[in-house]
């Protein structure tokens, strides 16, 4: 059971889906979306939610500041 | 593997966008370096607490808009004279942290002379000068800083010395000045260059606040529109031919 997990909230209207956090992301959790958002975009979304630490290497290269890093150690670990 | 969800609240949070950011939407490319230098400044005023006593420069180019999206006091320079107007702005106001924000068509080109010599005066100001290599807003021309053999859309054979000189490594030759007390050279493609660069950016306006001289921060970035290619192809690019010509880290102080 994984001691830490992360969560990321995606502001999906401001993501231009770049792709930089999808390199960016060590466990590989983000992905573009199938979908576009209102601009037409691909915004980014967290495919594998389970794999996330929280590490927030995603958000700090997100140019439009579209990702929030959340992280809490698990309560029954 | 069980799983639990993570609880979204303030305790829980790591990283989210910087208070001193307004709400505005970016209007630059998808990608595009400006978007991360514009977020770490406005990081580096708000752990300063600084964001009312900032005053910015915004040059002739893409990031011509950054009042839209840092959330201080901005004065819009003519093409190239940031470096000028900013000395005057510091030396009227020695209490405020001063700084310009110029990208390479506008610092190493149109306004060599008001940079070289607000260097040589050693005014107590940041220069954050954004190296792309072209011009991106006007279309993808060839810029000073442009590399050797490189293609743009005023050199479609690929730049010639013999024709238009050398890539200009502006960084270098200023750390040769007595009033530079800092110079560095950072990018912004991967989260470990992001921090890095946030810390050389606070080290600079804490060395104006000090009034220890100018500090200079070249950012070597991408302009994935410019270099037509995706941003992630772009950053790979810069890695590969930005990096030899234009070295990361300090050059000075």
């Amino acid at each position: 059971m994984a001691k830490i997990q992360g969560t990321l909230v995606i502001d999906r209207e401001r993501c231009k889906g770049c792709g930089v956090c999808v390199v960016a992301c060590p466990v590989k959790v983000i992905a573009l979306a199938d979908d576009v958002n209102s601009m037409g975009y691909h915004y980014c979304m967290m495919a594998e939610p389970d794999k996330c630490v929280g590490c927030a290497s995603c958000a700090i290269v997100c140019p439009d500041s579209c990702i929030t890093v959340y992280r809490q150690k698990n309560p029954n670990a | 593997m069980a799983q639990f969800e993570v609880e979204i609240k303030p305790e829980n949070l790591v990283y989210g966008k910087s208070p001193v950011l307004t709400d505005a939407p970016m209007h630059f490319c998808p990608g595009c370096s400006h978007g991360t230098i514009h977020k770490i400044i406005a990081e580096a005023i708000d752990e300063l607490g600084l964001q009312e006593r900032a005053i910015g420069l915004s040059p002739v180019g893409c990031s011509v808009l950054a009042y839209n999206y840092i959330d201080i006091d901005w004065v819009q320079a003519a093409h190239g004279r940031a470096a000028a107007a900013a000395s005057a702005m510091k030396r009227l106001n020695p209490d405020r942290l001063v700084f310009t924000y110029q990208g390479d068509g506008d610092l190493a080109a149109i306004g060599t002379g008001e940079t070289i010599h607000a260097c040589n005066r050693g005014e107590n100001i940041t220069i954050i000068y954004v190296n792309n290599a072209i011009y991106g807003m006007t279309g993808g021309q060839m810029a000073p800083t442009t590399l050797v053999g490189m293609k743009t859309m005023t050199t479609p054979d690929g730049r010639d010395p013999k024709l238009h000189g050398y890539p200009f490594v502006v960084s270098d030759m200023l750390a040769h000045l007595p009033g530079v007390c800092y110079v560095t050279r950072q990018s912004v493609h991967t989260a470990a260059n992001v921090r890095r660069a946030k810390k050389a950016i606070r080290k600079a306006f804490e060395n104006s606040m000090e009034g220890k001289g100018l500090s200079f921060v070249e950012m070597v970035a991408t302009c994935n529109s410019g270099w037509k290619m995706s941003p992630t192809a772009a950053n790979q690019w810069m890695e590969e031919n930005m990096f030899p010509v234009y070295p990361l880290g300090d050059i000075k102080g």
